[in-house]
Formats: structure tokens, sequence, C-alpha cells
């Protein structure tokens, strides 16, 4: 089980470095989204500061959004999808790996790039520090999330665009407490709640995302 | 047990979209025994071929291995089930070695890399080894799909086509490992518009779809 886990994981990665043009599209999204607003909005920063955590938040869930639409859509062109179903390993596996494997890709560089847009947006260290964790517990939601919505429209015309229709809605809760807590540690309320908040909507996807992914892949399959 | 009836089928019935492909299909494939699914183009051969894979699932009938029906053991029909579909799943930027090291992996096996690749050397593709699949020709692609069919020992074969654009080596190749693979005991379900030469071994014939096409009869 733990070897079927490891093999899709392996793959993804190994893909991923292979094609590392296709991964890092969403990292320079992300950059590119985050400073255009300081040129839209003006450089006050108090402004800035205040805008933050939200654009970031944004920023974050529209990058996951450009990876995903082509979580199964490449596996399902040159037919090894069908192969990973067919496997005697269960398909919410396929899907937990996958997903796992998409936050490697483009969770773990997110993590990395937003510091530096923190200071971007002249946030404080300590909010730089709740900015981290916020991402850290809540981009593998997206991940996770993401691949429901990447199951669903898989093998569909336009299924990018629907995919965005379809997810966004889904990121809300994760947008509300990751930037809730991001401001709540600025405005020194505290970001515990929040971030409570936002690791039991990561463990509530953990739970029921691959689930409902697998089920949805096999229905799209068919 | 050379006779034991391992894959059966009863009362299927497929449909796709508005259109009844075909209705009240039994047969029995036995140990040992290669079924060919002829039939023309959009008559549903594939459809049936999905079906027993167990990728669709029937509107009417039911698909049985064992004397079970598939759906309810899963985990157990797919270890022994082994699919080649239209598209190879042949993933073009990784080479034919980790392309198989991926097909172990993803059945939940270890990877023996020196029968992965004497596997290989077999299909003719010694030469091609460490070469992405994207530079490799149809043909060769398909090859390395057979090697991973090969890897897996599994009981049932289910061959979509197993012959297109292969050569004429290849399509003997085949014939071999088919005629091999029936002769260990184990069972495929194959269609093909190429004529299969396989020396007597038993071949059961189904006509999907309501008109036989003129060439075939």
């Amino acid at each position: 089980m733990h070897r079927f886990l490891l093999a899709v994981l392996r793959r993804d990665l190994t893909l991923a470095a292979r094609r590392r043009g296709d991964w890092l599209i969403a990292q320079f999204f992300f950059v590119m989204v985050a400073s255009l607003f300081p040129l839209g909005v003006g450089p006050e920063p108090e402004m800035l500061s205040r805008i933050g955590p939200g654009v970031l938040w944004v920023a974050a869930t529209l990058a996951s959004l450009l990876s995903l639409s082509r979580l199964f859509a490449d596996d399902h062109r040159d037919g090894s999808l069908e192969h990973m179903i067919l496997s005697p390993e269960p398909t919410v596996l396929l899907v937990l790996g996958k997903s796992l494997a998409h936050w490697l890709i483009y969770g773990i560089p997110l993590l990395l790039i937003a510091p530096v847009l923190g200071l971007q947006f002249n946030l404080p260290a300590q909010a730089i520090l709740t900015l981290e964790v916020s991402l850290l517990l809540g981009t593998p939601i997206l991940s996770l999330l993401g691949g429901v919505g990447a199951a669903l429209t898989l093998g569909l015309r336009g299924g990018g665009v629907l995919l965005t229709l379809l997810i966004l809605p889904l990121y809300i809760p994760a947008l509300i407490f990751g930037a809730g807590a991001v401001d709540g540690a600025m405005a020194g309320t505290g970001s515990e709640a929040h971030l409570s908040l936002l690791g039991s909507f990561l463990v509530l996807s953990l739970m029921i995302a691959p689930w409902i992914a697998a089920a949805a892949l096999r229905v799209s399959l068919e | 047990m050379p006779d034991e009836a391992l894959l059966s089928v009863h009362d299927l019935a497929c449909t796709r979209g508005e259109r009844l492909l075909f209705k009240d299909m039994n047969f029995t494939v036995r140990s040992g025994e290669l079924l060919l699914v002829q039939g023309g183009n959009g008559q549903g051969k594939t459809s049936l071929l999905r079906l027993l894979t167990g990728l669709a699932r029937p509107d009417k009938g039911e698909v049985r291995w064992r004397g079970e029906v598939i759906q309810r053991q899963r985990d157990s029909y797919h270890a022994e089930m082994m699919y080649l579909g239209h598209a190879n799943g042949v993933k073009e930027d990784l080479n034919p070695v980790e392309n198989l090291r991926f097909a172990e992996g993803l059945q939940g096996r270890a990877f023996d890399e020196a029968r992965a690749t004497a596997m290989l050397e077999r299909l003719g593709l010694a030469r091609c080894l460490d070469l992405p699949c994207r530079v490799l020709s149809f043909g060769q692609r398909r090859r390395v799909a057979l090697a991973a069919l090969l890897m897996a020992t599994a009981k049932l074969w289910i061959l979509d086509e197993p012959l297109t654009g292969l050569d004429v080596h290849a399509v003997a190749l085949m014939e071999q490992l088919i005629r091999d693979h029936l002769a260990g005991g184990g069972l495929a379900v194959a269609t093909t518009h190429q004529t299969l030469n396989l020396d007597g071994m038993p071949v059961q014939r189904l006509l999907v779809g309501k008109v036989a096409i003129p060439e075939m009869a």
C-alpha cells in the first residue's frame, strides 16, 4: 500500500522534474499577481500592509488553479490514468498521492517565495511568520479540493474554466481563515483561532476530498 | 485446471448515449483460451472490453471472475487482470525502464530492474533503454506497453487492438507471447482487425454488433 503511494509520488515528482517549465509557470503567476497590486493601488506602506495578506492569499489560490487543470489530464490523455485506476490498490490512495505531489511541486516553492512578497507588502516579521504558517496549513487544502475539481472536469471541453468556477467557491473558507490569521497577527488580536479553524478545515479536506475525487474519477472515465 | 471457466458474462447489455450497442450477451472464457472479439468500427468492441475491465459499469447484466461479480472483488480482480487499451499508458518524459518501474510500482510490486531490461530487450528495445519515450516511434511505445503487460504476469489479458502499429516481427512476437500466455493457463480477450496466427490454440470468436459487416462474412 505504501509502495503504491510512494510510486505515485515519485512518478509525479520525476515528471515534474523533467518538465520544469510547467510548474514554474504557477510560481511566476503568483509573483506577478502579487506584484501587480502595489502598481495598481499605489505605494503607500499602510495601504499595502493592509491589503497584503488578502492579496497574497488570493494570488496563492489562483496560482494553485493554474496547475490543477492538468493534475489528471496528462495521464488521461496518454492512458496511464486507466492503468492506475486498474491497479489493485485503492483509487483513493492514487488521488491522495497525486494531491500530495501537487502540493510538493506547487505549495513548497510558494512557501519559499511568500516571505519575499510579504516584505514587498511591508508586512512586519510577525505577520510574515503567521502568513507562512497559514500557507503551510492552507495550500494542502487547495491541492486536495482542487483534486476533486480536476477529477470532475476531466475530459470536458473547456474543463479549465469550469474547474475555476467549481473550485474557487470551495476555497473561500481557506481564504477567509488564512488571510484572517495574518490580519489578526497584525492587529494584535492573535491568530490562533483562525489557524485552528484552518487546521481543522485541512483535516476535514484530507478525510473527505480524496474519496469524492476518486468517485469522480471513476465517473469521468466511464 | 485447464478447463475452468474463469471469466463469464451474463446477460450483458451496453448503451452508448441513446444507442443500444448490444444486449443479452453471454459467454465464458476458460483457462488457456482466447476470446477474439470481432465486429466493425463503432459496434462496441472497446465498450465491451471496458466493461470487462470494470472501468465501465454495465447497464444490465454482470461480468464475473471466478464466479463472483467483478465489482464486488475489485482488488483481487485487478491484481489478476491487465488491460492494454488504445492509449499505451506510456509516459513520454520517462525512458522505457522508468516506465516499467512505475508500472510495477502502481501495481504495488517491487521492481526487478534486470528482469525489466531483459523484457525490453526481448521486445527489441535494447537500443532505446535510456531514451525518453517521446523520441520513440509509435510501434516502439506500443512495445514498451507490451513489456509492462508481460512484467505483470497477470492471469487475464484484455487487449484492445494489440497489433496496432506493430511491424511483422512484432506481430509474430505478439502471437508467440499470446501462445505462451495461453499455454501457461492464462486467458486473453482481444480485439483485432488483423489475422492472428495462433497454431491451434483454443480460440473463441465473438461477433459484436447487430449487423455482420461484409468483410467479416
